[in-house]
């Protein structure tokens, strides 16, 4: 493959991953879709899933996401993630822990409380992420 | 002329408030190293969302989501005040409530409704004797730890989405200070609702081809606009955490070095006054012992 495509995924707290890539899967809300160099301009939002990477035929690297959106333009492949977490670092048990945790910090919370609302979203998160980790 | 035990003691007061200035100016520098980080590391997201706000807008037109262009009026202005938490930072709390108050008595010479809400209590405390009648709600950062202020940035914008929906406010602008670097910090006022990118976010030119979206432009504007709106609080709160850690740096440096000078002027004074004590026990002795 001669060209290379241009691939940055940030979420709000930082900078993930920018290089250059062979090819993306990425986990559109109207199904996964595949970004090879070259692709026609496009936009589309993401549901929960993995994000893999891809060089070559073999998979470098997975990224679990939580929502955002992807962003194709003849510069590259931009992911904005909610959330975002290395897949092949990350230990079922740490993610156990947190799920707990979340859920704790749910439960004190008032039924009004705005945050309320973004801690479900993460807990969610969580729970489909040990589900994907466990598969 | 104080005695010798009152300036002794003012120099011993004067000893252990330089200690503490310069205590909070090394914690305030260890924690601005941190918030500058945390900005820092926040600004790709920001950007990358405001370029993508730019491309979808430019290609939106008019019939955009009302998040984006507006009630169509202009009558009821929400000013969102963001301030620190704790004083002692210089003027950082100050010069954002000083524009704060100028924005908002422009606002209402041009006749429109006015309200505010606060985020920090700074900003309450020094808001509330004059315009407290037209606070609408506040948020506490108070219990926000280690600089993580995601979760009060998102309830924030979820909150504004909502009145806006409801049609509490046509407009929000939101005031905080925003931070150019560690001797420099700006209040700024920028407009929240109705979203709108900013100017010199890059749109990337696409040449004849046009966008796909999927499932629809509409579905993604009304998606991503929440989520510009949070980010950009996020963003300011961790610019405005940034700003007060290096304000108050800034204050507390000058407070040690002030405080420096003083123990040095009044050790002088001290030094002085004991001198003068000594000759004047001697010429006593020796006038006395002449006498005889």
């Amino acid at each position: 493959m001669a060209n290379k495509l241009h691939f940055s995924l940030v979420s709000p707290a930082r900078e993930l991953f920018s290089g250059e890539v062979d090819h993306v899967i990425a986990p559109g809300s109207e199904g996964e879709f595949g970004v090879l160099a070259n692709h026609a301009p496009f936009m589309t939002t993401l549901k929960n899933g993995v994000v893999r990477v891809l060089e070559g035929n073999d998979v470098k690297m997975r990224i679990f996401v939580r929502g955002g959106f992807a962003d194709v333009t003849p510069e590259g492949l931009t992911i904005l993630a909610e959330e975002a977490r290395m897949l092949d670092k990350l230990k079922v048990e740490d993610v156990q822990k947190e799920l707990e945790e979340t859920h704790l910090k749910i439960q004190s919370l008032d039924k009004e409380d705005s945050t309320r609302l973004t801690l479900q979203e993460h807990y969610d998160y969580l729970e489909s992420l040990k589900a994907a980790m466990v598969n | 002329m104080p005695s010798l035990k009152d300036l002794k003691n003012r120099i011993g007061s004067v000893k252990s408030t330089r200690k503490i200035t310069k205590a909070m100016q090394m914690v305030a520098a260890a924690k601005l190293k941190r918030a500058q980080d945390a900005a820092t590391a926040a600004r790709p997201y920001a950007e990358r969302l405001a370029s993508v706000l730019a491309n979808l807008s430019a290609s939106a037109g008019a019939g955009g989501p009302k998040l984006l262009t507006g009630t169509g009026e202009d009558k009821i202005h929400l000013v969102v005040v963001l301030t620190a938490e704790r004083g002692l930072a210089g003027g950082f709390n100050t010069y954002v409530v000083k524009l704060a108050k100028q924005k908002i008595d422009e606002l209402r010479a041009e006749g429109k409704e006015v309200k505010i809400l606060t985020v920090g209590k700074k900003g309450r405390e020094q808001l509330s004797r004059e315009y407290g009648d037209l606070f609408v709600g506040h948020v506490d950062l108070s219990g926000v730890k280690g600089g993580d202020f995601s979760e009060s940035a998102i309830g924030l914008g979820k909150k504004l989405t909502l009145e806006f929906d409801q049609g509490d406010f046509d407009v929000a602008t939101l005031v905080y200070s925003q931070f150019k670097n560690v001797l420099s910090q700006v209040p700024t006022a920028q407009q929240l609702i109705p979203a709108s990118a900013p100017e010199d976010s890059e749109t990337v030119d696409l040449g004849n081809a046009l966008y796909i979206y999927e499932p629809s432009e509409e579905a993604i504007l009304e998606t991503l606009l929440p989520r510009y709106i949070n980010t950009q609080i996020l963003s300011a709160m961790l610019e405005s955490a940034a700003g007060e850690q290096a304000s108050r740096m800034t204050a507390m440096d000058n407070a040690t070095n002030n405080a420096g000078e003083m123990i040095d002027s009044l050790s002088l004074q001290y030094n002085r006054a004991r001198q003068a004590q000594i000759t004047k026990e001697l010429i006593e002795i020796i006038s006395g012992a002449e006498a005889l």
